[in-house]
């Protein structure tokens, strides 16, 4: 069970790095992210600057908009997972092998979210240049940090469920957009109304959450909701790969 | 697993896309050692029958056993005695051909151990062991279809399935393929698809037609020429009333 998921996920980042789309993905998105930890330190390097703390001001700004950067060039990380498979045929590869679909999904899963993983380690190397010359509330910093990689893991389980309904890889790319986007934009239908639907709104979307750990705010709530997000979507794109061995 | 016992045998399979019949009712055995030839028009249900003996699709109805194994009940112990070539060749380009071939051997469950020595001697086999280091995409067609073969025996299955295997290759190509099939029909039973009846003639031991999704024909095919009829005349009066 094991060695068939590291097997799976271990040739999906071989073949995710021998296309450029990875190196390109992981220079944009830090070159983007840096942008966001440079201004935030320049001007709080400015003597008028009246900003509560380095954390709060260039950390936990670099991480909020690094979520946004993240969901919005998702799409192309995770468009290939399955489509591409059936695209190239290969999904016959495996479904004729003796893995069971399970081991499929989480392979791809898992695979997917070491690249995410690189992605975070490499934009926190950024804040923890800081620690050469001052100090930081790390709590903190370790809180944004979990809380990114909990929104990365979600992310990731959406796009690859998306990606297993189409063969096409741009429309993955383009439906996972679409309900990124939409998750993201329900936070400002939450914020500017006052009633109770307003709420729950608001409590679906996938930046509420996020935005508790960037202050600090280590919620178990906050924790479980990401974490039950992915099991959700991974579960129906296994669903959806068993659907497809019967009826399709 | 008995040497006597038929190492594929499918029991009344159907298979239905939404209101669409693909096949219904299709039984047969592949017994050790025999290369059977699958025959049909386009859309016969060919590459349907092949795909759920490979478990890649399930039947609506019906079953299949490999080598003693269910494939809806011991799906993990039925897919390893069973090698899949299908039609449209599972070939990641970006890869070369060893990483390729390694990447199958494990996915089929070879040991740690074998792994190399089963890699090389499918190389060989396969008239690959030059071209190891080259990627896949910049193989030639015939190439690519000996990769494609290869991934198929990697794991020495009992069974081998190839779905048009010869589909799309030059005539010298042709002839190394049916080589390499007659070669590995000595210690695997080989079940093939194909639309070229001399094909069948040259290397298969027995002929299974299908059309409409039914099997009209199952017989051997030294039976069949015994009887005075060509192989091209019969497949010509059974698929007459073709769909397609």
């Amino acid at each position: 069970m094991i060695n068939n998921i590291i097997l799976i996920a271990g040739n999906e980042l071989r073949r995710f790095f021998k296309s450029p789309l990875a190196w390109v993905i992981l220079a944009l998105v830090q070159f983007l992210v840096a942008i966001f930890f440079y201004v935030p330190l320049i001007t709080y390097l400015q003597p008028a600057s009246v900003a509560s703390g380095l954390t709060d001001a260039v950390v936990s700004t670099m991480y909020g908009f690094a979520a946004y950067i993240i969901l919005m060039i998702s799409p192309l990380i995770t468009m290939r997972l399955i489509a591409e498979e059936r695209q190239l045929g290969t999904i016959k590869l495996l479904f004729s092998s003796p893995i069971t679909i399970t081991e499929i999904v989480l392979g791809k899963f898992f695979g997917i979210t070491i690249f995410y993983m690189l992605i975070l380690i490499l934009i926190t190397l950024m804040p923890a240049s800081l620690l050469f010359g001052t100090h930081l509330d790390l709590g903190q910093v370790a809180s944004a940090f979990i809380g990114l990689l909990l929104l990365m893991t979600s992310i990731a389980s959406i796009g690859l469920f998306l990606s297993s309904l189409t063969n096409s890889p741009a429309i993955a790319a383009i439906s996972t957009f679409g309900v990124l986007f939409f998750l993201l934009i329900i936070t400002i239908g939450g914020t500017n109304s006052s009633l109770k639907t307003a709420e729950i709104v608001s409590y679906l979307s996938l930046v509420s959450h996020y935005n508790n750990f960037l202050s600090g705010l280590f919620n178990s709530i906050d924790i479980f909701y990401y974490i039950i997000l992915t099991i959700f979507f991974i579960i129906l794109c296994i669903w959806r790969l068993d659907t497809e061995r019967i009826y399709g | 697993m008995k040497k006597n016992k038929p190492l594929i045998s499918a029991n009344d399979l159907s298979r239905f896309y939404g209101q669409v019949r693909a096949i219904e009712n299709v039984s047969f055995v592949l017994p050790h050692g025999e290369i059977l030839g699958l025959l049909g028009p386009n859309g016969a249900g060919k590459s349907t029958t092949m795909q759920i003996i490979c478990g890649v699709i399930a039947a609506n109805n019906g079953s299949v056993n490999i080598a003693g194994y269910d494939i809806q009940d011991a799906p993990q112990q039925a897919k390893q005695n069973i090698g899949f070539l299908p039609e449209q060749l599972p070939l990641y380009n970006d890869l070369t051909v060893d990483e390729y071939l390694f990447y199958t051997a494990k996915l089929r469950g070879v040991k740690k151990v074998n792994l190399s020595e089963k890699v090389t001697s499918c190389k060989k086999r396969c008239g690959l062991e030059t071209s190891g280091n080259r990627l896949i995409q910049n193989l030639s067609k015939g190439y690519k279809q000996r990769v494609g073969i290869a991934q198929a025996i990697i794991h020495t299955p009992a069974v081998i399935i190839l779905d048009e295997p010869t589909s799309g290759l030059d005539p010298k190509q042709i002839l190394e393929i049916r080589k390499l099939m007659l070669e590995l029909s000595i210690d695997h039973s080989i079940m093939l698809s194909t639309h070229i009846l001399s094909e069948v003639e040259a290397i298969c031991d027995r002929v299974l037609i299908i059309n409409n999704g039914s099997i009209v024909l199952d017989q051997y095919l030294k039976e069949l020429l015994a009887n005075g009829d060509s192989l091209e005349s019969t497949f010509m009066r059974l698929t007459e009333d073709s769909n397609q």
